[in-house]
């Protein structure tokens, strides 16, 4: 039988957005399937997002959402959660919103380990406003304000949030849609700040200024890159090089914020929720 | 048994005001001259099971604010200058999203990081003017270490019964100095909460006007789920670009205050019956105002002081009730370079002169510049 996204789409709200060819739609459904998998309650869910295309994502969904203002999804995100530790708090949002404007607060979010899961699409692009380069765009490549070339080194956002201490570190890409949902449903059920980053594609902004001739050309390119890190242990530097490591990349089980919070509480002699 | 008495500095009053009015939510960013009221509620908040978060920036600490709100929490957030410019972002998507929640801003010297330690009332413009686009504001300004616990408890009433932000700013003198000051018993003022829905889950709207110009809020994690955004929103919460719908919430979301003023504009009024020479202050000016119209009286000089509580909305009706009935001069006496000033001249519509009395240089004014001020008036 197929797979009923509806359950968790809010009614009337599609068609969304997205150009096509897009890959945030592949993970939003990657998304549902694993709430549908976890059996997340849509009432104690909150989908919280920045500015940017993928942040237009949890107004689709059937859950407390909130879309917040530019890189603020986290530390919104991040009151919600130590008011109502209680809920499932899933964040959203793009490559530009979380690393550059939003920066400051996705580190922190790592860094205190609050038990919240965060998926990051980066599409190495500002998509929303036309194509102009993220943090996250490759040295030398072309968007609207590189004409000659992207001067800047750019981030490694696993990397970043495994530096700035997220206890669950994941990535995967647009176009092994089916390992999206299992990616999302271990991050979800760790207990901690967990980060997916999938890598994305954007025809429209970033493509067409990078030689890439269609949409499947791109989905080809994500295909050859990826690398699952078991198959990464057997590779040679030399076969690694120009390769992106796929799947679980870091895992570790270390106090989270809520529940040091609570024992705040408890050492203030403060009622036990 | 007498009330509780303590001696206590504005920003420690500020604290244990906010714990009266119900606050179990406190999201701040350590900035001198505001910390001491984090410090408390770093105490105070997990005695009853509240939650303080220092967060990692000015900016994060509004928006855990805003998160905090919307799950259901009386959230409280301080701050000064600096801290102010960078918290408007996020002061206007409370603003537009209907968020309940308070901030209180302690007035020291700017622009910029300006002096940290000296006092100033430069930021009431900020307060209104401070975040993009057209919004309510409510500001209040009090004067003395019993008012700034009284107006705290006032400012989460009003944000609680109009579901906007609401802006408590002493200045630095307020903030710092200790009085003495008496507890109100539990229950002796009014504590009000946001109204909830009571429409059944499948039916609540965020924005629903059907239950006036203040529609009733949910929290998250309750049986009600529901969008919330920065986006001009339709009832339902999700964004529109329609134009009679933008129009229509715009101009509610300004009514909600603009049509309440009588509601929240508080002052007092202090020899004015026969008073020739106005002085219009607030805050600590105002103390010093007092002190100097005291003085005049017994020069024989006629002279009454119009106190400002709350500096937004402005109280206009008020000053030009005062101007028509004509008096000689007004006298603004103020901590900046004239934003008092310039209100009062505009809302008295140039019926009597008005003089101003500007310092920025760190000190207070003292009630010899303004009896000064007062012998100039002819």
């Amino acid at each position: 039988m197929a797979f009923d996204y509806e359950k968790y789409i809010r009614p009337g709200k599609l068609p969304h957005i997205w150009c096509p060819g897009c890959g945030h739609g592949i993970v939003m459904k990657g998304m549902i399937r694993a709430m549908d998998t976890l059996g997340l309650e849509k009432n104690n869910t909150a989908i919280v997002s920045g500015i940017g295309c993928a942040s237009r994502l949890p107004g689709y969904i059937d859950c407390c959402t909130l879309h917040t203002a530019h890189g603020r999804a986290a530390a919104f995100a991040t009151g919600v959660k130590l008011a109502k530790p209680e809920m499932t708090v899933i964040l959203v949002g793009g490559d530009g919103d979380g690393t550059a404007i939003g920066g400051n607060h996705f580190i922190h979010a790592c860094r205190r380990n609050i038990d919240m899961t965060y998926i990051i699409m980066n599409n190495y692009i500002y998509g929303m406003t036309g194509g102009q380069f993220s943090p996250t765009t490759p040295h030398m490549h072309k968007a609207s304000t590189t004409p000659y070339g992207n001067p800047d080194p750019s981030f490694d956002i696993a990397k970043l949030a495994i530096g700035a201490g997220a206890t669950f570190v994941a990535r995967g890409t647009a176009f092994h849609a089916n390992q999206i949902d299992k990616l999302i449903v271990e991050a979800i059920q760790h207990k901690g700040f967990s980060v997916v980053e999938i890598l994305d594609d954007c025809p429209t902004t970033y493509g067409r200024r990078n030689k890439f001739k269609s949409v499947i050309e791109m989905m080809n390119r994500l295909k050859e890159v990826a690398v699952p890190v078991k198959a990464a242990e057997k590779m040679t530097p030399e076969q690694l090089a120009g390769k992106v490591l796929t799947g679980i990349l870091y895992k570790e089980d270390k106090p989270e914020y809520c529940s040091e919070y609570q024992k705040v509480i408890e050492r203030a002699g403060g009622a036990a929720r | 048994m007498g009330k509780k008495v303590a001696f206590l500095q504005g920003n420690e009053a500020a604290a244990h005001g906010a714990l009266y009015a119900g606050c179990n939510f406190f999201a701040g960013y350590p900035i001198t001259p505001s910390t001491e009221v984090a410090e408390v509620l770093s105490a105070e908040l997990p005695k009853i099971g509240g939650k303080f978060i220092q967060m990692e920036d000015e900016i994060g600490a509004m928006a855990a604010l805003l998160g905090g709100a919307l799950a259901g929490s009386k959230a409280l957030t301080s701050t000064s200058g600096p801290g102010l410019s960078l918290k408007q972002e996020l002061i206007g998507y409370g603003c537009i999203a209907e968020i309940p929640c308070v901030i209180y801003n302690v007035m020291r010297g700017g622009p910029s990081t300006g002096m940290p330690t000296g006092p100033s009332q430069s930021d009431v413009m900020c307060a209104k003017w401070g975040t993009h686009g057209d919004h309510p504001a409510i500001c209040l300004v009090p004067a003395s270490v019993q008012e700034t616990y009284e107006e705290v408890i006032r400012a989460f009433n009003l944000s609680e019964k109009y579901r906007t932000p609401v802006m408590v700013m002493p200045d630095e003198i307020v903030a710092h100095m200790r009085e003495r000051i008496v507890f109100p018993e539990k229950g002796e003022i009014e504590v009000i909460d946001r109204k909830a829905p009571t429409v059944p889950p499948e039916q609540y709207k965020p924005y629903d006007t059907s239950f006036g110009d203040v529609p009733p809020l949910a929290a998250f994690g309750s049986e009600y789920r529901f969008h919330v955004t920065g986006l001009n929103k339709m009832q339902d919460g999700f964004p529109t670009t329609k134009a009679a719908v933008v129009q229509e919430e715009e101009e509610r979301q300004v009514r909600k205050v603009e049509g309440n003023v009588d509601d929240i504009v508080k002052f007092e009024e202090y020899l004015l019956d026969d008073a020739e020479i106005v002085v219009v202050a607030f805050g600590s000016t105002s103390r010093s105002a007092r002190y100097a119209v005291n003085e005049a009286r017994t020069e024989g000089i006629k002279a009454g002081l119009f106190r400002i509580i709350t500096y937004w909305p402005f109280p206009e009706k008020q000053l030009l009730a005062l101007a028509q009935r004509g008096v000689k001069a007004f006298i603004t006496p103020e901590m900046n370079l004239g934003m008092t000033h310039g209100l009062v001249k505009g809302c008295t519509e140039g019926k009597a002169p008005v003089l101003g009395i500007f310092r920025v240089d760190g000190e207070p004014i003292n009630p010899g510049q303004i009896l000064d001020k007062m012998k100039e008036v002819k």
